[in-house]
């Protein structure tokens, strides 16, 4: 793949209308967000991080942006700050909270509400497939 | 000699794991699904395999953005189920397949597709809700279990062609390994859907069921699609479905179906499972 061939992909991607691939730049840019997340994965750590979050938090390279999207939950801006949602998600299980409220928190609905659009079908791709003919 | 006697498309929804740990499989959101499997899990108890080549991502668990292999052979005898974060999954341990494994990697990798070796890797959901989906609830695993992990989180993960041809090298190593054995290979995630973004909840119903039908007499539409297609067609975690290529690539060219069902929605995902088996002259 040619380098002006990767640029053009990268503009295909952001055509998609709400959707962050994890491409090496945004990988680069949530690198230290995306490991915090990872060290959910042990207990000790969960511990650590349930007694005093932001301190455990120091213990990572985080943007100020970044922590402060962590401490509020607000995962969409996680998101938009270089995570990948299997890592973010491991906050929302250490919350215990499900991946439809997660869903329907980043798509701006109840938890019950995308519960009950995943349940008449899902979210259309008619309409979701580019920024065009969505706003078109 | 060793035989691929099956191939199985699977979804690894982690929600369909816990309705089994959790005792909800009789739970109307969950019986449109569940009732459905026993006839699958017929066929494949009558497939009697000795192992399962098991084909999935791993989500954040064994590898993190540390290290990130394309492709990871699990040639251990035996894989823990992984912590995601809730504590490990209450099911058997994963007992491995060591000689088969290291055969299939030695064999792929002169083949020229340099699987990384794993010695030691916990197993995450994309490994044992399949399990469950193929065995339910047994006190151990009825077959031994070849993990073969995916990087399909990373951009890029390996293309759907790419996934295809290492499925005929699969093919090509099983084939020639002397011991007799009955070899099912999986691929599993998908069907359509995405996790994240104001996007979440995507499902695309006329993909998934265009996939299922193209698996089997028209895959090379399926082996040929381009990553930008899966995510903004399938959703940004339907590219999952690359990994069904490597199930179908260990086929035959001419398969014939036994098994398929097709469910929206499972947590936030199409679920999808199709059963396979090469077709006999």
């Amino acid at each position: 793949m040619t380098y002006k061939e990767k640029v053009a992909l990268r503009k295909a991607f952001n055509d998609i209308p709400g959707t962050y691939v994890l491409t090496p730049e945004h990988s680069q840019k949530g690198y230290g967000l995306n490991m915090f997340c990872m060290s959910l994965n042990k207990e000790e750590n969960r511990a650590k991080f349930r007694e005093n979050e932001a301190e455990y938090l120091k213990g990572y390279k985080l943007t100020d942006e970044q922590r402060d999207a962590i401490l509020s939950r607000d995962y969409l801006r996680c998101l938009q700050l270089g995570g990948n949602i299997y890592y973010v998600f491991k906050i929302a299980i250490f919350d215990r909270r499900s991946m439809q409220y997660v869903g329907g928190k980043m798509s701006g609905v109840t938890e019950e509400e995308f519960r009950d659009m995943m349940l008449s079908g899902g979210r259309s791709i008619i309409g979701n497939r580019s920024k065009e003919e969505k706003n078109g | 000699m060793a035989k691929i006697v099956g191939g199985i498309g699977c979804s690894h929804v982690p929600a369909v794991g816990a309705a089994s740990d959790f005792g909800k499989t009789k739970d109307s959101y969950w019986t449109p699904l569940f009732d459905a499997l026993p006839k699958a899990r017929k066929w494949i108890n009558d497939l009697r395999p000795d192992v399962v080549i098991l084909v999935y991502n791993d989500h954040a668990s064994a590898f993190s953005l540390e290290l990130i292999p394309t492709f990871a052979i699990g040639t251990a005898d035996l894989f823990k189920p992984a912590d995601e974060g809730y504590g490990p999954r209450d099911v058997p341990d994963v007992k491995g397949h060591s000689a088969l494994a290291w055969h299939i990697a030695e064999s792929c990798i002169l083949d020229e597709f340099d699987l990384t070796i794993a010695n030691h890797m916990d197993v995450d959901h994309g490994c044992t809700v399949p399990l469950t989906v193929f065995f339910d609830q047994p006190e151990e695993w009825p077959v031994k279990v070849i993990p073969l992990c995916v990087n399909v989180i990373q951009f890029p993960p390996p293309t759907a062609n790419r996934c295809f041809n290492l499925g005929q090298a699969i093919q090509r190593a099983v084939e020639s390994f002397p011991e007799d054995l009955r070899v099912v290979v999986a691929g599993t995630g998908g069907m359509s859907h995405q996790l994240q973004g104001e996007r979440a909840g995507v499902v695309n119903t006329e993909f998934d069921l265009t996939y299922l039908d193209n698996l089997i007499d028209n895959n090379e539409v399926n082996r040929k699609m381009s990553h930008l297609e899966f995510i903004r067609e399938a959703g940004s975690e339907g590219i999952e479905m690359v990994m069904w290529q490597i199930m179908r690539g260990s086929l035959d060219d001419q398969v014939e179906e036994k098994f398929r069902k097709y469910h929206v929605a499972s947590s936030n995902t199409a679920f999808g499972i199709i059963c396979l088996e090469n077709k006999t002259v």
